[in-house]
């Protein structure tokens, strides 16, 4: 499995070839509490980095997922639907959101890297 | 002050504790030259007999619904309501509760919210009901709105036959949203060619039956229209009874049904407090606006109630909220489930044939009158009648002679070339002497 | 002569466990079923006579399938609700404090008096001349409520606040557009401690929101303000007081800086019950206010409604204002339903507000009257104050110990080292028999814990409520977590699981599946 990227926002990008899978951190997760719904994207959306790509909701709570990377939506996690407690349960495995093809890889660079993620949650009050 | 329990020794000792000197100081943060130095110019307290004289002198001015022959409908329906239904929202459980925020302690309000949200549900034919909005206008409003977020069009078409003040409160929030509406001629015949206004870009078409003339309309063929344009049907209703009599909106595929729930439960009111009915089709869930009630379990596994899919409302969502309604109409929707709970569905379809049957009576002996004609083909408790005098005079002349007979249609769409036509309501609570009034007053006047 | 058998007249000491019961019911505690499990589609509670044999005219359109509606007879119908009824918390039970939300007492001389037939049984399109006392009780509480705000106009019609704020939003919105300035115009600003209703009703009419932030004291200061403010601004909608149960200081320097920019200034009444005969929001700048009667003059909340929220408007706005308004010609009152070539901004609900609503705020104001009304808002803001000094050396406030107006904002720095959060602390306070205060909000206040007593409440009461807080405080800081997190224990209900409500919506009662 290749390493996870990620933006001060907590989504983590996992690069697969050209395509990047992206979700929700396990920080965020866990802040974030029981997820009980999940709106994405559609197939063949075109999503710019920063911006608003899917809404991940608890009982209590909605937030924005915004795109790590920019690019082309070309799959999206059906099972989310039935199961949202997938983004709890392993959000950066069988919980992840939807699929890009990149459209600039470069932007990764600007992400960080598992342990400079680690620092800067360590930053959060 | 007989509503204050805090005496001058309480408030002295308050102050002291809190290191005040006077009350003054705790309002130290509004600008001194703001803060008011004596008395805003109203009168004083008043006792409670005192205010009771006042008021009942202004309601003492009103000609009441139960004194006269009344045959006033066009939004608003004169019912009987059991004496049980209006104990019971008096208790004070009810009456003085807060929005049910912890469902620990507040499972009264939420099972009854989702007893009516059952009830609206099985009544208008669709899968799930809010737990309630403002009125049957505001109610048409949001879910035009509704359409627009559903469909991701902007454009509304609303019918003729639509009640007027409604169709205002569409376009004065649609034009403020700065989306469209197209308002189609008022259609007194109910011959509009609505599916003919459909096009690609309609997210929506609001269509009333029973409608503002009292007609009542087959939905299916425009809800067919409209999906074939991949718009939704928005069937609205204003007498709830009717639906004890008329095929629901569900039944004719309606996608989003609204309407005003008043007839059940609730008393005229001058206009309000009433209470907004809403449901649709289980996918629309989440786009629907207002307060839902949902069933779950507590720590003990025991049936429970709470509110639910909050994260669409304004209270968590903020400006991506699908509405910004807070307060709904909780207590009408009270007084709507209880009195709807005494009906059944027995009560309800006996009721419905009593008003229909008043109203053909009512009809019947109107058409007799020289100078009156009834345009209404099918009907169920309201029809229009087209008079040889102008409406609003003859309206004003049956008043003069004790009989509330009904409301122009001018008074709501002026200027519209229909001053000649009243809209005419007959419920249950009139009488064989009640149409005799009307129609000996009415043919005086005529002659 | 009644005791002979010699029964015991004292309760022996007892295993305070309570037993098991066959029903699930707890003495006076009810379980109750659904009407769709006990009614059946034959019962009715209401006699009516069949018709007489007639000639149908519903056509094609007659309703030939079953509802699915069950019926109760009357004894059962009262015995339901009843039941249910005692599974709620009320402020005629107990203490109610939900900050923001202002739970005062509701006379009943209120509730008697908007029951007269004169006032409930009336049609809103009754001819005028059958309702001048109607039109006369609407134009007397408009009178009055234009005396307490010292504002030109009212708008009756909105039948909430979050509809009192759309309302004075429109006419914003119709104002600017009147100036031309309609497609420049296009931001509010909207301080982030505001009620949801604020930036939901902006977004609603197509305006976009521009968030203001609070200073380390919790208001919004003119510098602040005059950053965001530019020329794309059309308004300000700022809480007043405060959310934090603050009075904004610097509202009137706010409200010269949003004028002089061109823009309005919204400001939202939900908590104008602190300063009602204390100042006046039209000579604080003030161009739109709703007024929620049901916290401020006591409409009853009846569960989560019907609430009104007529819109106080400056002399600039007033124009805009929609329709129907009253017109007064010598003696006669009468309704402009229509406004044709006047610049009102349109319509906003079917017929002319919550006139039952209208009927309980203007009892509530004769009977306070002006000295009366005062001393409310002097009780609740006292009331609130006591509170906060007999607490604070026990729990944190987010922005120091100043006075505050109607209500007292704590915050859960000091829970931290307990490991308890807002909510365990809030539904202790229900084993105590309390309601708790609204908790997490505002959102900009970590843990918030927005505690509003309002004028109704003895010293006594305020006492007892303050020392159960304070035991609670001391235990839950004492470390005794599991009473905290257990709680509610002694309520109808222990906590519910939102989470599987969330996550598969059961939003109606549906027929079993037959076993």
């Amino acid at each position: 499995m290749s390493q996870l990227r990620y933006s001060k926002d907590h989504e983590y990008v996992r690069l697969e070839g050209e395509i990047g899978i992206v979700g929700i951190s396990d920080h965020a997760q866990s802040q974030l509490g029981d997820v009980v719904f999940v709106e994405l994207p559609k197939i063949g959306d075109k999503i710019a980095q920063g911006g608003e790509a899917a809404v991940v909701e608890s009982v209590k709570a909605a937030s924005e997922v915004y795109a790590p990377v920019s690019g082309e939506i070309v799959a999206v996690n059906d099972a989310l639907e039935n199961e949202p407690s997938l983004i709890n349960e392993d959000s950066t495995g069988n919980g992840w959101l939807f699929r890009v093809k990149l459209a600039n890889p470069a932007e990764l660079d600007g992400l960080m890297d598992e342990a400079a993620y680690q620092e800067f949650l360590k930053t959060l009050p | 002050m007989r509503y204050l329990p805090l005496d001058d020794q309480d408030r002295a000792l308050m102050l002291a504790r809190i290191g005040a000197s006077n009350i003054d100081e705790l309002f130290a943060d509004i600008p001194a030259e703001k803060r008011l130095p004596g008395l805003i110019d109203i009168p004083r307290r008043m006792s409670e007999m005192a205010v009771e004289r006042r008021l009942s002198a202004m309601a003492a001015r009103n000609v009441s619904a139960g004194s006269v022959p009344f045959f006033l409908g066009a939004g608003a329906y004169r019912h009987h309501v059991p004496a049980s239904v209006d104990h019971l929202i008096q208790r004070s459980e009810f009456l003085t509760s807060y929005t049910p925020y912890q469902p620990e302690i507040a499972q009264g309000t939420l099972q009854v919210l989702f007893e009516f949200q059952t009830q609206v549900a099985a009544l208008t034919g669709m899968e799930v009901a809010n737990a309630s909005m403002y009125d049957g206008s505001t109610a048409c409003a949001e879910a035009v709105l509704m359409a627009h977020r559903v469909t991701r069009r902007k454009k509304a078409v609303l019918s003729g036959g639509l009640h007027p003040h409604y169709a205002e409160v569409v376009r004065t929030l649609a034009e403020m949203a700065d989306d469209e509406t197209l308002r189609l001629a008022p259609d007194v015949l109910a011959r509009e060619d609505i599916a003919g206004a459909i096009d690609n870009e309609t997210s929506c078409v609001v269509v009333q039956s029973p409608d503002f003339f009292g007609n009542l309309r087959d939905l299916t063929p425009i809800a067919a229209a409209a999906r074939a344009k991949g718009a939704l049907l928005i069937a609205v209703f204003t007498e709830a009874i009717s639906l004890g009599a008329v095929r629901s909106p569900g039944a004719m595929d309606a996608d989003i049904v609204v309407g005003e729930g008043q007839s059940i439960g609730n008393a005229l009111n001058f206009g309000g407090p009433y209470v907004g009915l809403f449901a649709t089709r289980a996918k629309n869930v989440r786009q629907m606006p207002g307060r839902l009630a949902g069933e779950t379990i507590d720590a003990e596994g025991r049936r429970s109630f709470t509110l639910t899919l909050s994260t669409r409302e304004q209270h968590i969502r903020r400006e991506k909220a699908t509405s910004n309604i807070c307060t709904n109409s909780g207590l009408c929707a009270l007084a709507f489930t209880i009195h709807m709970s005494l009906l059944g569905e027995t009560g309800l379809k006996r009721l419905a044939r009593v008003n229909h049957a008043n109203a053909v009576a009512l009809a019947d002996r109107l058409a007799g009158v020289k100078g009156v004609s009834i345009l209404n083909e099918c009907f169920f408790n309201e029809f229009t009648l087209r008079t040889s005098r102008p409406a609003h005079d003859v309206v004003e002349s049956l008043a003069r002679k004790g009989v509330i007979g009904g409301v122009p249609v001018s008074r709501l769409a002026p200027r519209a070339g229909l001053d000649d036509l009243i809209v005419v309501a007959s419920t249950e609570t009139n009488s064989e002497d009640d149409r005799a009034a009307y129609a000996t007053a009415l043919a005086e006047i005529l002659s | 002569m009644l005791n002979t058998q010699g029964r015991p007249t004292h309760a022996d000491e007892i295993d305070p466990v309570a037993p098991a019961t066959f029903t699930g019911n707890r003495a006076l505690e009810m379980e109750e079923a659904l009407i769709f499990e006990t009614g059946r589609l034959d019962a009715t509670g209401v006699d009516i006579d069949e018709p007489q044999p007639f000639a149908s005219r519903l056509g094609p359109h007659e309703l030939k399938t079953p509802i699915g509606l069950p019926g109760l007879t009357e004894p059962e119908t009262m015995r339901h609700y009843v039941r249910l009824s005692r599974k709620n918390y009320s402020i005629d039970a107990g203490v109610y404090p939900l900050g923001s939300c202002t739970m005062k007492h509701n006379p009943r001389l209120n509730e008697k008096m908007a029951r007269l037939a004169g006032l409930a049984d009336i049609h809103p399109l009754q001819p005028f001349s059958t309702v001048q006392g109607a039109l006369e009780l609407i134009d007397a509480l408009s009178s009055t409520l234009m005396a307490l705000t010292g504002m030109s106009a009212i708008a009756m019609p909105p039948k909430a606040g979050a509809h009192g704020e759309l309302c004075g939003m429109m006419a914003i919105k119709a104002a600017i557009a009147a100036q031309g300035e309609g497609a420049t115009r296009n931001v509010v600003l909207v301080p982030d401690s505001a009620h949801g209703t604020n930036p939901a009703t902006a977004a609603l009419i197509g305006f976009s929101v521009r968030a203001v932030p609070a200073n380390e004291e919790g208001i919004v200061t003119a510098e602040a303000v005059k950053a965001a403010l530019g020329p794309d601004v059309a308004a300000i909608m700022l809480t007043n007081p405060n959310t934090c149960g603050l009075f904004e200081r610097e509202i009137v320097a706010i409200a010269e800086a949003v004028h002089a920019a061109g823009a309005y200034f919204y400001c939202d009444g939900a908590n104008f019950n602190a300063i009602v005969g204390k100042a006046k929001p039209g000579a604080l700048g003030v161009d739109a206010m709703h007024i929620n009667l049901h916290k401020t003059f006591s409409t009853p909340h009846g569960g989560g409604g019907p609430g009104a929220g007529p819109v106080a408007l400056s002399e600039r706005l007033a124009p805009f204002a929609p329709t129907p308004f009253i017109r007064r010609d010598g003696d006669r009152l009468s309704l402009q339903e229509h406004d044709e070539g006047g610049q009102s901004f349109g319509r906003l609900c079917a017929f002319h507000g919550q006139m039952g609503m209208f009927v309980r705020a203007l009892a509530f104001i004769l009977s306070h009257g002006a000295d009366g009304l005062k001393q409310a808002s002097e009780d609740a803001v006292l009331s609130a104050n006591y509170i906060r000094v007999c607490l604070n050396d026990l729990m944190t406030s987010p922005y120091g110990d100043r006075p505050c107006m109607h209500e007292a904002l704590f915050d859960d720095r000091w829970l931290k080292e307990t490991g308890l959060t807002t909510l365990d602390f809030a539904k202790a306070m229900i084993d105590e028999g309390y309601h708790p205060m609204t908790v997490y909000f505002p959102l900009v206040v970590h843990g918030a814990m927005l505690i509003e007593p309002t004028e109704s409440e003895s010293k006594a009461s305020l006492d007892l409520f303050i020392m159960t807080l304070r035991d609670l405080a001391l235990k839950a800081l004492a470390g005794e977590r599991e009473r905290f997190l257990a709680a509610p224990v002694l309520a109808p209900r222990r906590r519910l699981d939102e989470t599987r409500a969330a996550r598969q919506p059961i939003l109606r009662w549906t027929k079993p599946p037959p076993a």
